[in-house]
C-alpha cells in the first residue's frame, strides 16, 4: 500500500485526471457566477436538484455515450433510440397488455437490440460507427414514427403513481414569502442516476472491462499486442451504450409521462458536447467516467444561467454555442502548454547510444 | 502493369456505389418502364432522371467538400447546413436591399456569400487546425448557434425572393432545355475537376490524411491543408446555400439545408471513402450522393408509408454497409478464392485420393 502511495505521489497526472479537474473547475466557476447574479434563484438547493429531476435521461444518455467515446467511437443513435423506448412502453402500459416491469423489460430490450445491432457491425464487420449509428438513428425514428404518431399519454394508474411519487428532504429547504417550510422535492429517478454513476464509474476504474477500453480507446494497435480482445471490447461497450439509452428512455418516460416523437431529440448531440465539456476527448482513451455528469450539469448551468438572465430565445444557441467555444480552446491551450512541456525528442535507442559516447568522448577530450 | 493496377484499384472503389445504382434503377425500371421517359414541356427537359439531378444538386456541392474535409481532418464538418444558411441569408438581404435587380446583383450577392462562407469556415478550420480540437466538436459549436445566426440576418421573417432572375436560377432560364441547378452542379464539379487535376491538392489533402507527421516530415505544413480544406467546404456550402434558397425561393432559416450533413457524410462513405481520413475519390462521393437521392425517390415511388421511410432507409445503409465491410470483403475473397482451388485442382486430387487411400490401408495392415 505505502509503494502504491508513493508511485501516486510521484506520477504526473494522467491526462484524463487533468481534463476531469478542468471540467470540474468550470463547472463551480459557472455555478459560482450563476450564484451571485442571481442568488434568489440558484441559492435554493431545489434549484440544483431539479437539474437532476429534469433532465434524468439527458445524465444517463451522456453516461452510456461516454463510455463509446473513451472506447473511440460515437454513438448518435442514443437520443432516437431514447424516444423509441418512450414511445414503446407508453403503447405498452396504455394498452394495458403489460405493467410496468413489462415496459421496463421492453425499454432494455429494444436499447440491448439496439447496442447489439451497432456492436457486433462495428466491432465483428469493421464498419465506420458513424455511418451504422446514424443508419440506426434513421431505424428507430422510422419505427418511432410507424408505430404511433400522436403524443400518447400514460394514465396507467401504477404508472402514475410512480411518476408524481417524490422523496421530500424534511432538513433541507426554502421558506417563501409566506413563511411556509418547502422541503426539497427528488424523484426516484435521481436515484437510478446515482446508481448508474457510480456502477459506471467503479466499472471503469476497476474492472478488466474498463481498463481494456481505455486501452483499446488509447491505441487500438497496442492494445492488440497486449492480448486485449479488442473486437469484443468495442461490442461490449456498444451493448452498454445502447442499453443504457434504453435505461435513459424509461427515465424519460417517468419525468414526463407522455410519448411523443420529439422525445430525446438533439440528445446525442446534447450528450457529446457535455462529455467534450466534462472532458472526454472524441478521438478516445482520455476521459473520467465521472466528468459526463460533471459537464452535463455545466451544460445545464449554463442553458439555466442564459435562461435566467432573460436573453432573446434565438440569442441563446448563440451564446451557449459561444461559451461551448470558450470551453473547447481552454481544453486544447491546456493540452497544448502540458505537451509542450513534456515535449521529449526521442531518438531510436542506437543513435542516443552514439550521442552519449559522443558526450562521454568530449567530456574526456575536455 | 503497375499503372492499369492503380486504375483498377480507383475502379473497383466504384463498384459499390455504381452497382447500387444500377440496381435501384432496375428497381424503379421494375416498378414502370416508362422510368427513364424524359418529356419536353415548354422546351425544357422533364422526367425522373433529370428530377434527380436536380433534387440532388445541393448535396453533391456538399458532399465534394465533405469528403476533401473527410480525407485531410479525419472527422466531418456537421454545420455545413447552418453554414449554408448563414451565408445564403447574408445573399438574400443583399438582393433585397439593392435598388434594381440584375445578373450583376446577384453575381455580387453570390460573391459576398462565398466570402461569408469562407469566413464561417475559417471559424471551424481555426479550430481544427490550430488548437487541434476534433472536426466533429469544433463544428458542433455553428451547429447549435448557426440558425440563430442566420434568423437574426433574416430580421425574424422569412423574406422572399421574388425577382426574376433568381426565379430563373432556382427552376430554368428560357431557351436553355436543362434546369439551371443542374448546369451549375456540372459547372461545379467541372471547376473541381480541373483544380485537382492542376493542383497538388490531392496530394497534399492525402498525405495530411494519411499521416500528419509524416506529411510534416517531408514539408507539406498539415495545419495549413486541413484549414485550406475547411476554407473550401465554406465555399461549397455557400454555392449549395445559394442554390437552395434560390430553387425554394425563400430564405426559411429553420428548415433550408436542415440535417443534409448526414446525407452528405453517408454519400461520402457510400463512395468507399474512409470516414478516417486519407485516400478519396470525389467521383465516389458524387455518385454516392446522386445514389442517396435515388433511394430517396424509390421508396417514395415504391409508395412505402411515409412514416417508415426512415427505416427502410436505415435498413438498406446497413445492408449496403455491410457488404461493403472489409471483413466480409475479405470473407467473400477467400471463398472465392477456395472455389477456384478447387476446380483447378478437382481432376489432380481424384489421383491423389487413391494414393492416399492405399496408403492408409498399407498403414493399417502394418499396425495390425
Amino acid at each position: 500500500m505505502r509503494l502504491l502511495n508513493r508511485s501516486n505521489s510521484k506520477t504526473r497526472l494522467s491526462n484524463s485526471t487533468l481534463l476531469f479537474i478542468i471540467a470540474g473547475i468550470i463547472f463551480l466557476v459557472m455555478y459560482g457566477i450563476a450564484l451571485i447574479s442571481f442568488p434568489v434563484s440558484f441559492r435554493q438547493f431545489q434549484t440544483f436538484f431539479d437539474f437532476f429531476n429534469l433532465n434524468a435521461a439527458l445524465f444517463i444518455v451522456t453516461l452510456g455515450m461516454c463510455i463509446v467515446m473513451i472506447g473511440g467511437g460515437i454513438d448518435i443513435s442514443v437520443g432516437a433510440v431514447c424516444g423509441l423506448v418512450t414511445m414503446a412502453c407508453a403503447m405498452l402500459l396504455q394498452s394495458g397488455a403489460g405493467n410496468i416491469w413489462a415496459a421496463l423489460f421492453l425499454a432494455l430490450g429494444i436499447g440491448l437490440a439496439f447496442g447489439l445491432m451497432h456492436g457486433f457491425l462495428i466491432a465483428y464487420l469493421e464498419i465506420q460507427p458513424f455511418i451504422i449509428t446514424l443508419a440506426g438513428m434513421f431505424l428507430a425514428q422510422g419505427l418511432l414514427t410507424t408505430i404511433h404518431k400522436e403524443p400518447l399519454n400514460v394514465t396507467n394508474p401504477a404508472f402514475v403513481a410512480l411518476r408524481r411519487y417524490t422523496i421530500e428532504i424534511p432538513w433541507l429547504g426554502t421558506t417563501n414569502r409566506l413563511g411556509v417550510f418547502i422541503p426539497c422535492e427528488i424523484k426516484p429517478s435521481v436515484f437510478i442516476v446515482v446508481a448508474l454513476v457510480i456502477l459506471y464509474a467503479v466499472m471503469m476504474k476497476w474492472s478488466r472491462f474498463g481498463r481494456n477500453l481505455y486501452a483499446v480507446g488509447g491505441n487500438r494497435q497496442s492494445a492488440r499486442m497486449l492480448g486485449i480482445n479488442v473486437k469484443k471490447t468495442i461490442f461490449l461497450s456498444y451493448v452498454l451504450c445502447g442499453l443504457t439509452a434504453g435505461i435513459a428512455g424509461f427515465v424519460f418516460l417517468m419525468t414526463t409521462g407522455a410519448g411523443n416523437i420529439g422525445n430525446g431529440s438533439l440528445y446525442e448531440i446534447k450528450a457529446i458536447a457535455a462529455n467534450v465539456m466534462g472532458g472526454i476527448m472524441l478521438s478516445g482513451g482520455v476521459g473520467s467516467l465521472l466528468g459526463a455528469p460533471i459537464g452535463t450539469l455545466t451544460l445545464l448551468t449554463i442553458n439555466e444561467l442564459i435562461r435566467a438572465a432573460g436573453v432573446q430565445s434565438n440569442l441563446q444557441a448563440i451564446v451557449s454555442g459561444l461559451l461551448l467555444y470558450l470551453f473547447i480552446v481552454l481544453q486544447s491551450i491546456i493540452m497544448a502548454l502540458r505537451d509542450r512541456k513534456g515535449f521529449k525528442l526521442t531518438l531510436p535507442s542506437w543513435l542516443r547510444l552514439q550521442q552519449l559516447r559522443d558526450g562521454k568522448n568530449a567530456d574526456t577530450l575536455k | 502493369m503497375p499503372k492499369i493496377k492503380k486504375h483498377f484499384d480507383r475502379f473497383s472503389q466504384l463498384v459499390l456505389p455504381l452497382s447500387v445504382l444500377v440496381l435501384l434503377l432496375i428497381i424503379n425500371l421494375f416498378k414502370g418502364a416508362d422510368y427513364f421517359k424524359i418529356t419536353m414541356i415548354n422546351g425544357v427537359l422533364y422526367g425522373n432522371i433529370p428530377n434527380i439531378l436536380f433534387g440532388a444538386s445541393e448535396l453533391v456541392i456538399l458532399s465534394i467538400g465533405m469528403t476533401l474535409v473527410t480525407a485531410a481532418a479525419r472527422g466531418q464538418d456537421i454545420s455545413i447546413g447552418e453554414l449554408g444558411a448563414i451565408s445564403s441569408a447574408i445573399f438574400v438581404q443583399y438582393v433585397l436591399n439593392a435598388s434594381e435587380v440584375t445578373i450583376w446583383t446577384i453575381l455580387v450577392g453570390f460573391l459576398i456569400s462565398c466570402v461569408a462562407g469562407i469566413v464561417l469556415g475559417a471559424f471551424n478550420g481555426i479550430l481544427v487546425s490550430f488548437f487541434n480540437v476534433q472536426p466533429m466538436v469544433a463544428t458542433l459549436i455553428l451547429f447549435l448557434g448557426g440558425r440563430s445566426i442566420a434568423f437574426i440576418i433574416d430580421g425574424k421573417v422569412s423574406p422572399i425572393l421574388a425577382n426574376p432572375i433568381s426565379n430563373q436560377i432556382g427552376t430554368v432560364i428560357p431557351g436553355i432545355p436543362i434546369q439551371t441547378p443542374i448546369i451549375l452542379t456540372a459547372v461545379f464539379i467541372a471547376i473541381f475537376a480541373i483544380i485537382l487535376k492542376t493542383t497538388n491538392l490531392r496530394l497534399y489533402v492525402e498525405a495530411v490524411g494519411i499521416n500528419p507527421n509524416a506529411a510534416r516530415l517531408n514539408g507539406i505544413n498539415p495545419k495549413k491543408v486541413i484549414f485550406l480544406t475547411f476554407l473550401i467546404m465554406g465555399v461549397c456550402s455557400a454555392v449549395a446555400g445559394f442554390i437552395a434558397v434560390n430553387k425554394a425561393g425563400r430564405h426559411d432559416s429553420v428548415n433550408l439545408l436542415k440535417f443534409i450533413m448526414m446525407d452528405a457524410i453517408l454519400a461520402v462513405a457510400l463512395g468507399g471513402n474512409s470516414l478516417a481520413g486519407g485516400k478519396f475519390s470525389i467521383t465516389g462521393s458524387i455518385i454516392g450522393a446522386y445514389t442517396i437521392e435515388v433511394l430517396n425517390r424509390t421508396l417514395l415511388r415504391l409508395e412505402v408509408n411515409p412514416e417508415a421511410i426512415k427505416a427502410f432507409k436505415a435498413v438498406f445503409i446497413i445492408i449496403l454497409m455491410v457488404i461493403a465491410s472489409p471483413v466480409v470483403r475479405a470473407y467473400a475473397a477467400k471463398l472465392l478464392d477456395k472455389m477456384k482451388t478447387i476446380s483447378g485442382s478437382m481432376r489432380q486430387t481424384k489421383g491423389l485420393n487413391k494414393a492416399v487411400v492405399s496408403m492408409a490401408d498399407s498403414s493399417v495392415q502394418k499396425e495390425e
